[in-house]
């Protein structure tokens, strides 16, 4: 038995040690010598213009340094192009401090910089700012009639496939049919840690930005282009994250004023936004969607329309991929898909964990469990004669989809059998029993990455990669898919991340991580195993003599022959031989178009949820969860358990109580902190059982992974949502469901 | 945040001295509020007088038989102590279903009383507010008033007062006992809260520079037919939508005596004495409890987002009287009660 067979086990966080003795640095906490501190001040009115900065009076406080508004910043790059980071959509991307117009609530207007925290905080408090108000619009429903398609822009971004077979006339001949609509207010990601830049001056127009962020060298070309920095001017660095979400994917203000304050002080500035400001960067959109579904006799869909509209910015057509799912999840000759914004004066929407598709997927599987009541058909049974064995909107067979295995399995755990069809005819303690299922797909996505592998003398092996990690486990799954590459125990593998000085990564979302990195760690390490080969073979007794790399493999810290296990050389032995102080290969990973091009590439999900509800008081408790997953290969069975378990936390929370409540008449989020923007406490989450799947796909990359960091979020809130149904016989399509959406 | 200056009190009468001597200055007890509405600018006092660490923070049986609770003594002490525990249970639920454990292992029984409304708009220096802002208007009203008042509420004004704890003490209805420039005096727990009128920027009846010390329950404490019932938007950790107080006295099926206290629906705990008048002598029926419920609502008034808290409150109370009658204890019950 190998023990450096590392993939596919179940190790603990090798960063858990450095986190729990605080030894793991966030943003916040690099504490350079001469910080200092800025305070962001953001504009209490929606839409008009800035009269005055009255920032004499509060520069004339000792101890502070300076106040940065649009009436002094210094010039700065002039173009949209500057300011586009790599996830931009289409439109002009916001500029902090540019201009005295405010196009949204929350603006940041201004940047307090004093010696310390408390002062800048004080005299940000004192900051007299003048406004000329303007009317303003941020509801989403006087814009119903006035959506627009957008163009591209967003990489990721499809627009609707167009119509296929003749969906209006199969609806119209359908045996049953269904039409609703459904909607869902904004959400905010919420990560623990707040938005933090620490700034370090290296002097000499240098600088170091300690930026939480899901992506450093998207950060670090976001502010070469802006402040017209060389390349080896600026460093970014984020080695952990407490909780990213989407919400690190772009540049956020924090990182233009932190650095914009620094470049003009010549000093080391650190600015943290405050929670209520954590609500002004960006949110899942609130979502109008139209589902028209027909059945044919035999319960299979005759026809499935999907129609979304949803807000974005005054300035940016911010995208995502909402009812395009639709269109490959069950199989359906007649198919119409929609998707158009709408511009309110509110700021860009962001990516939020699997955007578009938890939206998108609360309509349709919300929409199937009706479709199913109204053609007579039990929700799993009617999901099952609607199988797509292939992905109908780019007519391809998928690379692999278990599914149908994921219901099996899940359904079994969860006991479906034992369900009454009929709402309202299950019963237990005195409450209303509900029992509700909803599915998904996701995008496996591979995008460009690079890495590079050292090993030094006595057999300790580096790799590095610029990628992040916000808790998903990156730091474990990278050592572990080293450690087995060049056969050592994970104690002997130190994987580095997060820094602008290490070979490039894309920023870390979309679930690519695993895939698009760790297949470059892997040929960053059989790139380097290549050296060793060669050092091994120099000896003319070498055992490895004529292998080639091929022929070889890396085991319990041995290079010996495949096929003959007895022919092997000790790695250590080999790399103190050679005289080296340190060998080193870098590599880099791009998805194998050739192998691709025929397939569709995705991961699949299906959630069941029990609910109790208490007629009366309209209470819900979610009393279990099963979920199942088919997402290729599971590198680490414990952080990808981790994240389906917080994957169906959020599906949760998106079901029965996040939104941020825009009061529309001063067109601000009212409920922006944390007692009153309701995220799950342990209270509310159930047991929670997690199934994986597993797939054999050698065409999605040579790891055969698909990532798991969003999948596992959908069907979880329909599943919710279609319990509390069958429970209680009430559809609540508009979340989340409240209690009183239930009296 | 604006920069304050701070002393810890040695003993009450130098607390009282000390905040005399500083305008505009505040005692701070836990400061789970306070220091929040601190940060938020709401609060903006030059000086602290902290008072948490008072000889006040004793719970010891009174002469009369009752129980007194020292307004130093934290939330959660009071909570788990034995003779509340015992004695009081309907206080030991309402308070266990309030904030968090941290929360309340640092709240003050005083701070409790003192806490101040959790309306949105309150807390938020961008938009008007009369209890924050004296006539510069009301936002909950025609805004975003989900957490806002049904009961006793005024043009002015219809923010809650959030406290969970408070509800039982209404229902428990102690005196507070207060420290001042003039003296001492104790104030019905009944008069200690007060209805928002003209002047909602005045939560209570104390006057300048009063010190809460002390809550002098009565002996009476409804030990065996209790119920404290929250409804809220998750299981734990938020305040009530709207939560009942009950205690009741049986004799057979009739109720000889209760106590009936809402929360979340009013500026001040809202105990209703005629509801309480319509159980006495009543069979404990669902008749009953539906026709007190329908009565305590009767007068209630919705403002749009909280319209639904009206038919929520009449439930809760026909459920809530079922409960205490029935003698169910709701210990555990994080679903309804929570811990
Ligand atoms: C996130 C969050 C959730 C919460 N959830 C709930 C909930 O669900 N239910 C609930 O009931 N409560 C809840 N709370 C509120 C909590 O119960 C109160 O904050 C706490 O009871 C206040 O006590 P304290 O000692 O910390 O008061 P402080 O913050 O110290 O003071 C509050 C006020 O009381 C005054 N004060 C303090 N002591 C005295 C005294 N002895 N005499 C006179 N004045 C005094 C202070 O000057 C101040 O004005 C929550 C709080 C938070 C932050
Ligand atoms: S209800 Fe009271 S606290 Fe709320 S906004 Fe109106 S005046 Fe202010």
């Amino acid at each position: 038995m190998s023990q450096t067979n590392h993939i596919g086990k179940a190790p603990s966080r090798v960063d858990g040690p450095l986190k729990v003795a605080g030894a793991a640095h966030y943003s916040g906490e690099f504490n350079v010598p001469n910080l200092a501190y800025g305070y962001v001040v953001s504009s209490p009115i929606t839409k008009g213009k800035i009269l005055k900065v009255h920032a004499d009076e509060v520069r004339a406080l000792p101890g502070v340094l300076e106040v940065f508004s649009h009436e002094n910043v210094p010039y700065l790059a002039w173009f949209d192009k500057s300011y586009k980071d790599q996830i931009a959509p289409g439109g002009s991307p916001f500029r902090p401090l540019h201009a005295p117009d405010i196009t949204f609530n929350q603006q940041p207007v201004a940047l307090v910089v004093a010696d310390t925290f408390e002062l800048a905080r004080y005299a940000a408090a004192l900051l007299r700012i003048d406004y000329e108000q303007q009317e303003h619009e941020t509801n989403l429903e006087t814009k119903r009639t006035e959506g627009y398609a957008p163009g591209g822009g967003k990489i990721g971004f499809q627009p609707p496939p167009p119509p296929r077979g003749k969906p209006d006339q199969a609806l119209k001949d359908a045996t049953h049919s269904i039409e609703a609509e459904y909607a869902h207010g904004a959400q905010h990601h919420n990560p623990m840690e707040l938005f933090t830049t620490t700034v370090e001056w290296r002097g000499d127009g240098k600088i170091t930005a300690y930026d939480k962020t899901q992506g450093v060298y998207n950060v670090k070309n976001y502010l070469m282009g802006v402040f017209g920095l060389g390349k080896d001017d600026v460093r970014v660095v984020n080695q952990f994250m407490g909780g990213g979400f989407g919400a690190g994917l772009r540049p956020q203000y924090s990182v233009f004023m932190a650095v914009l304050a620094t470049l003009e002080l010549k000093r080391s500035v650190r600015v943290t936004l405050t929670r209520q400001q954590m609500f002004s960067i960006g949110h899942r959109p609130n979502t109008l969607q139209l589902v028209k579904l027909g059945t044919n006799p035999d319960g299979t869909l005759a026809a499935l329309q999907h129609h979304a509209l949803h807000e974005t910015s005054q300035f940016e057509d911010y995208t995502e991929n909402i009812v395009n799912w639709s269109g490959m999840l069950y199989k359906c000759e007649n198919v119409k898909l929609g998707y158009q914004l709408a511009k309110l004066d509110i700021y860009s929407p962001q990516d939020m964990r699997a955007p578009g598709a938890a939206s998108g997927n609360v309509g349709l599987e919300v929409a199937m469990d009706e479709m199913a009541y109204a053609a007579g058909l039990d929700p799993l049974e009617f999901r099952m004669r609607n199988y797509a064995d292939r992905d109908q909107n780019v007519d391809k067979p998928f690379s692999s989809k278990k599914l149908r295995e994921c219901y099996q399995q899940a359904a079994a755990k969860f006991g479906w059998e034992t369900r009454t069809q009929e709402p309202r005819s299950m019963r237990a303690n005195g409450k209303l029993v509900g029992m509700g299922m909803g599915g998904g797909v996701w995008d496996a996505t591979q995008v460009k990455s690079a890495a590079k592998a050292l090993i030094s003398a006595d057999g300790h092996l580096t790799v590095r990669s610029a990628t992040g990690e916000n808790g998903t486990g990156t730091y474990t799954i990278m050592t572990q898919i080293a450690a087995e590459t060049l056969g050592l125990p994970l104690e002997a593998v130190t994987f580095e991340l997060g820094d602008t000085d290490q070979p490039e990564a894309p920023i870390q979302g979309g679930s690519w991580t695993a895939a698009s990195v760790g297949t470059a760690v892997k040929n960053a390490c059989n790139a380097l195993g290549e050296k060793i080969l060669k050092l091994a073979q120099k000896p003319a007794d070498s055992p490895l003599k004529d292998a080639k790399y091929d022929d070889v493999e890396f085991v319990n810290g041995q290079l010996r022959l495949r096929l003959d296990h007895d022919q092997a050389v000790v790695l250590r032995d080999v790399l103190q031989a050679s005289g080296e102080t340190q060998l080193e290969a870098d590599s880099s990973a791009m998805p194998n178009m050739v192998k691709q091009n025929g397939y569709s590439l995705h991961s699949h999900n299906v959630a069941f949820a029990e609910v109790e509800v208490d007629e009366d008081l309209g209470s819900i408790k979610v009393t279990r969860v099963v979920s199942a997953v088919a997402a290729g290969r599971i590198l680490n069975q414990k952080t990808a358990r981790s994240q389906v378990l917080g994957s169906v936390v959020w599906g949760l929370g998106m079901a029965l109580m996040e939104e941020t409540v825009m009061d529309h008449k001063f067109g601000r989020y009212v409920n922006h902190n944390f007692a009153e923007y309701h995220i799950p406490v342990n209270a509310d989450i159930p047991h929670i059982d997690v199934i994986f799947v597993h797939e054999d796909d050698d065409i999605v990359n040579p790891l055969g992974v698909k990532g798991i960091g969003e999948v596992g979020m959908l069907g979880v809130t329909a599943a919710i949502a279609n319990a509390v149904f069958h429970a209680t016989g009430k559809r609540v399509r508009d979340l989340p469901i409240l209690l009183d959406k239930l009296l | 945040m604006y920069p304050f200056s701070y002393s810890r009190a040695t003993d009450v009468a130098d607390a009282v001295r000390d905040k005399a001597g500083h305008d505009g200055s505040a005692y701070i007890g836990g400061g789970t509020n306070l220091i929040d509405l601190m940060k938020m600018n709401v609060e903006q006092p030059p000086h602290l007088v902290n008072v948490a660490k008072l000889p006040l923070s004793k719970i010891e049986d009174l002469p009369d038989g009752g129980l007194r609770l020292g307004a130093t003594a934290t939330n959660s002490d009071t909570a788990w102590n034995e003779q509340v525990k015992a004695r009081y249970p309907l206080l030991n639920q309402a308070i266990l279903a309030g904030a968090s454990p941290q929360l309340r292992n640092a709240a003050t029984n005083g701070g409790n009383l003192m806490q101040r409304t959790r309306c949105y708009y309150f807390y938020d220096l961008a938009t008007p507010c009369n209890k924050r802002e004296p006539g510069s208007g009301c936002s909950a009203i025609g805004g975003f008033n989900r957490v806002c008042g049904i009961l006793g509420t005024s043009e002015a004004c219809i923010a809650t007062h959030p406290s969970d704890m408070c509800v039982a003490l209404a229902a428990l209805a102690p005196t507070v006992r207060v420290s001042g420039p003039n003296g001492e005096r104790t104030i019905a727990f009944e008069d200690f809260h007060r209805l928002p009128g003209e002047q909602p920027e005045f939560d209570n009846t104390l006057v300048e520079g009063e010190l809460i010390t002390s809550l002098d329950l009565p002996e009476k404490g409804f030990a065996k037919h209790f119920a404290y019932l929250k409804l809220r938007d998750r299981h734990s950790y938020a305040f009530a939508l709207v939560s009942v107080a009950v205690g009741l006295e049986m004799d057979g099926d009739t109720i000889t005596d209760a106590r009936l206290a809402l929360g979340g629906v009013a500026h001040k705990p809202w105990r209703d004495l005629s509801a309480e008048q319509l159980l006495k002598g009543q069979p404990a029926t669902a008749e009953t409890f539906g026709r007190v419920a329908a009565h305590v609502v009767a007068n209630a008034v919705g403002r749009g987002s909280n319209d639904f808290k009206i038919e929520l409150a009449r439930r809760a109370i026909v459920r809530a009287l079922k409960q205490a009658a029935e003698g169910q204890q709701q210990a555990g019950d994080v679903y309804l009660g929570g811990q």
